[in-house]
């Protein structure tokens, strides 16, 4: 019973974890170029309105999946454009495009308020995805995986690849990494765009995996908390993977708390908790700066070539 | 050919001008088309939008109402955004400003004098200064990014808003809902003009744009601000402390949002309820770019960015846009506002062979 | 130090009055101008869309007789204030707020126009011309409460709220009581997640609600979450506000729908026919303001039955769920044996019963 009860817990976790992590894996890629792109709340809600929609037209949940991861990236586009070609300040652009996102999903998906897709169906066989123990590996939704995935291939992309250390020398010192040769503006429109992509997969999760379904601005705020998670993993996919399921746990908790009545702090301290451990963490790894940080140097700064 | 950015030696004064009047501009063609694509009737949208609110009369009151809180915000920003400084938490320190007012409102419910109203507004400044010493705090001691810290402490603000309005400051009459007590006569602001909507915080906005305009323009304070924006090593050499620049920029922004928060509680509504976070601390950072950083640019661009969100509640009743239609134009106007940046930093050119010249 | 003097108040409303009248007097014959805010958009498929199907109601009702217009996703803050002088700026005689967030702005603009009828839904505050209305809505949580004691086989049921306002309050101890009276073992555990409207926290509570035991689980926030996470994992579950079945043909048994039409269609002609008094109304299963969906084919008969009666009980008058003897969580009674809660009782509830678990 109480193995049970732990394993039912950890398999909400892992469903309320998986959209922070997955918008949370690009933002790191996109800040370890050395970009700060704040509109990942906007990115998400364009992937979730767009990934329903296709769906909901091709009777397909992985063409919408897809269809999201692209809506994300073209969302993202308008976002490299102002920030790389013309050099504006990412701050204000990156707002804009939160701004933006919320509208438009807002716009877009007002045809499809009301109505239901088909959900994924599981890729594991159900004697696995449905047996009490196992479920907690084989019983969730095809994007979990995904999301796994991606982590431990941006692990394995950001430190064992050649094309991984490029992007970081770009993040951590633009010119001179651009005086060696290297495209620091090419390289920073992929990373922008695969930031874009993995929003727009985050934004679909919300709208076909855990409610089949759109509503306005239906991700909740989760944007940001996936931004707070970046800095709380200290820019460490290892630790973004942690961190996510982390941030799950103290939400599960609180639910836990509540109908055990069982709540000793009230719950906006618990809702709170994600972004005042980002600023501490942020703030002990700048005390530690010395020792060496995996804060990208030239994060938010932006960089004009002069050739 | 080749298109390519040359920077120029100066910023150039005629694009500065220029480029926030071609982006509104833009603005309105770009939406027509996209409301068009979308099936709303494109070019009556963009006329409820822009222009009901300023041919119809009675709809200057609800933009003076709108525009106040945007400009007394915007202000505080722009200082630190000329520093570099990104203050992105305003509506955090709005929310916190507003808070403290209320908090004062709370303990004083028998005192019957127009003192409370004078320390509800500095409760409020006091509260919002607060909230982003702690952003000014970290980036001055530890070096961190002020830009996640202030945007991060807007959620915390909302929860501790949420805790205190269902919590230990619910209106005991209020059956419960999470509001907090109505404000007394003696705690609530009057209106600018007796009889009119026009809101105490305009008569605010008004003095502080001259105030801002006198300390950017002609005081040493501002100069000092400005050239550790335009050159921080600069800055450095010729004595100036960063860490003053960082302190003083984040008390004053923050300073300035609870001021906007606690005015417009006061004079608004009346009491704290959970519809309060209306996201001018976010439309406030539109409207200092819009406004250049110039006090008086951002005392007209607080009225443009009125009157869009004025405009998007004509239209929605006049052309059945959804109210989301108003974000899509505020976040177009800053895309072009920003874009058109790179005019007053760099010139066009347009190059026939590739032979890079450095003219720098 | 109020600064609208009653005078000012006058001159005001004597030309925003004046303005709809401006081009020329009108014919007996032109409809009057309705006006309605909407918390959320038409299509949210919850609370606004019930009110626009009751605004709909009322036009047809009405034929040519009333022009209603409506304006959505007005916030609950002082941004309604502009949207409301609007409305009474384009001569709108009678305006429906139809959110507990507009009271105060309601109550502010009905002073500034003595002669235009509010009518603000769910709240307390009156005036001359604001009348309050709202529905018994915990009518039908004690329906969904029976339906719910009958069914669950674990013997424990969830209920996940919002916030503890009185409205919520009322449904989860209509809820309890209901479904003790047919199972007196029956648990109640309530989750309130701090939101009307947040789809995966609302899904992760009633994860956790199934994960503790619950096998029948209600909602009382705005999105079919808890529903569709019921049907995947073969639990009960309710509609909430409207019939929600094609989120959840499985799981959903029935739903409360909120009926507005009835209220808005009787407001508008006592407008007409000049009897708009100032009132404050609350509604049942008795007036057709709440009514409950069909049931599932799958709910047994008996379970329908028993249903069906605790409905015919709340319209002639012989069933009230809060009849006592009550007891709230600590164990105090609060409705003495046999007797029952007057409105402003239940107006104003803010204890829970014995057998509500939870916070």
């Amino acid at each position: 019973m109480t193995l049970d009860l732990i394993i039912s817990a950890l398999v909400t976790v892992v469903g309320i974890s998986t959209p922070i992590l997955l918008a949370a894996t690009g933002e790191l890629v996109v800040e370890k170029s050395g970009v700060l792109n704040l509109g990942v709340e906007g990115m998400m809600l364009i992937g979730a309105v767009t990934g329903f929609a296709v769906t909901f037209t091709t009777f397909n949940p992985y063409l919408g999946v897809l269809a999201a991861a692209a809506a994300g990236a073209a969302s993202s586009m308008v976002f490299a454009v102002l920030v790389l070609t013309f050099g504006a300040n990412q701050v204000a652009t990156g707002l804009a495009l939160a701004i933006l996102g919320i509208g438009l999903s807002t716009l877009i998906g007002a045809g499809f308020v009301g109505i239901i897709v088909i959900p994924f169906s599981s890729i594991f066989p159900d004697f696995l995805a449905r047996d009490p123990i196992w479920r907690l590996v084989f019983g969730h939704s095809p994007l979990v995986y995904f999301a796994l995935f991606m982590v431990f291939a941006t692990y394995w992309f950001l430190n064992s690849t050649r094309a991984g250390l490029v992007l970081r020398a770009v993040g951590e010192n633009d010119a001179s990494a651009h005086s060696i040769g290297y495209s620091v503006i090419g390289i920073r429109y992929a990373a922008i765009g695969f930031g874009g992509a993995m929003a727009g997969v985050a934004g679909s999760y919300f709208s076909m995996v855990i409610t089949p379904m759109w509503a306005e601005q239906m991700t909740a705020g989760r944007g940001w908390i996936a931004l707070a998670l970046v800095v709380f993993a200290g820019w460490k996919p290892i630790r973004l993977w942690l961190g996510a399921y982390f941030f799950g746990i103290l939400m599960t908790l609180e639910l836990y708390a509540k109908a055990s009545g069982f709540s000793f702090l009230p719950s906006q301290f618990w809702a709170s908790m994600p972004y005042l451990m980002a600023i501490f963490v942020l703030a002990v790894i700048s005390a530690r700066e010395r020792t060496g940080s995996e804060a990208p140097a030239c994060l938010g700064k932006p960089f004009m070539p002069t050739d | 050919m080749r298109i390519r950015f040359e920077k120029r030696p100066e910023p150039s004064k005629f694009m500065q001008a220029i480029t926030p009047i071609a982006a509104i501009a833009l603005t309105m063609i770009i939406g027509a088309l996209l409301f068009d694509a979308l099936g709303y009737d494109g070019q009556r949208t963009i006329k409820e939008f822009f222009l009901t609110p300023i041919l119809a009369s009675y709809k200057w009151q609800d933009v003076a109402t709108k525009a106040a809180p945007l400009i007394i915000i915007a202000l505080g920003l722009s200082l630190g955004n000329q520093a570099k400084i990104w203050n992105i938490g305003a509506e955090g320190q709005y929310i916190v400003g507003a808070l403290a007012g209320a908090g004062v409102a709370y303990l004083t419910p028998a005192v019957e004098s127009h003192i409370i109203l004078v320390l509800m507004l500095i409760a409020g400044v006091a509260g919002g200064a607060v909230w982003a010493a702690i952003p000014a705090f970290l980036r001055a001691r530890f070096r961190v990014s002020e830009v996640l810290t202030s945007l991060m402490l807007v959620y915390v603000a909302l929860q501790l808003m949420g805790w205190l309005i269902n919590g230990p400051w619910k209106d005991p009459q209020g059956h419960n809902f999470p509001q907090t007590a109505a404000f007394n006569d003696w705690q609530i602001l009057p209106r600018a003009i007796p009889g009119t909507y026009i809101p105490p915080g305009l008569v605010f906005a008004i003095v502080l744009t001259g105030i801002f305009w006198v300390v950017i323009k002609r005081s040493i304070y501002g100069f000092d601000v400005r050239v550790s924006g335009a050159a921080p090593h600069a800055a450095r050499y010729g004595g100036f402390d960063s860490a003053r620049t960082i302190w003083s920029t984040l008390l004053i922004s923050g300073g300035m949002a609870g001021l906007a928060g606690i005015l417009e509680a006061t004079s608004q509504l009346g009491q704290i309820n959970l519809g309060f976070p209306s996201g001018y601390g976010f439309t406030a950072i539109i409207a200092s770019f819009l406004g250049r950083l110039n006090p008086i640019g951002i005392f007209i661009a607080g009225f443009v960015l009125a009157i869009t969100s004025v405009g998007g509640q004509v239209a929605q009743t006049a052309v059945h846009v959804p109210s989301s239609a108003g974000g899509i134009f505020q976040a177009l106007m800053l895309f072009l506002i920003l874009a058109g940046d790179v005019l007053v930093r760099y010139r066009l050119r347009i190059q026939r062979a590739a032979k890079a010249g450095a003219s720098v | 130090m109020t600064i609208v003097t009653r005078r000012n108040l006058i001159k005001a409303s004597a030309a925003a009055l004046a303005m709809p009248y401006l081009g020329g007097r009108a014919m007996a014959a032109d409809p009057v101008k309705v006006g309605f805010i909407y918390l959320g958009p038409i299509g949210d498929f919850g609370w606004t869309w019930a009110h626009e199907k009751g605004r709909k109601a009322m036009v047809e009702a009405l034929g040519g007789q009333v022009e209603a217009t409506y304006v959505e996703n007005v916030k609950e803050d002082a941004s309604a204030l502009p949207v409301l002088r609007d409305l009474a700026h384009q001569g709108h005689k009678m305006i429906f707020t139809t959110s507990y967030g507009y009271m105060d702005q309601t109550i502010q603009i009905a002073k500034e126009f003595p002669d235009i009828k509010f009518e603000h839904c769910t709240g307390y505050k009156r005036a001359d011309n604001v009348s309050t209305y709202n529905s018994r809505f915990h009518q039908g949580r004690a329906v969904l409460g029976t339906i719910a004691g009958m069914m669950t086989k674990t013997g424990t049921i969830g209920y996940l709220g919002s916030f503890k306002v009185p409205e919520v309050v009322l449904g989860i101890n209509s809820f309890t009581l209901a479904a003790q009276a047919v199972n007196p073992k029956v648990k109640v555990k309530m989750v309130m997640i701090d939101s009307w409207f947040d789809p995966a926290k609302e899904a992760a509570a009633t994860e956790t609600l199934a994960n503790l035991g619950c096998d029948v689980i209600t909602a009382h926030t705005d999105s079919p979450a808890t529903l569709q996470v019921c049907e995947q994992k073969g639990l009960y579950g309710f509609g909430q506000g409207a019939d929600m079945s094609k989120f959840a043909p499985h799981a959903h048994l029935t739903a409360i729908e909120d009926i507005w039409g009835p209220y808005y269609t009787s407001r508008a002609k006592a407008l007409l026919d000049g009897s708009w008094k100032s009132i404050d109304t609350w509604w049942g299963f008795k007036e057709g303001s709440v009514v409950i969906s069909p049931y599932n084919p799958s709910l047994p008969k008996d379970v329908a039955a028993a249903a069906d009666k605790i409905q015919a009980g709340w319209k002639d008058g012989s069933y009230d769920v809060f009849t006592g003897p009550v007891v709230d969580q600590s164990g105090a009674e609060k409705i003495a044996k046999g007797a029952r809660l007057d409105d402003a009782a239940l107006a104003t509830m803010d204890w829970f019963v014995k057998g509500v678990e939870g916070a």
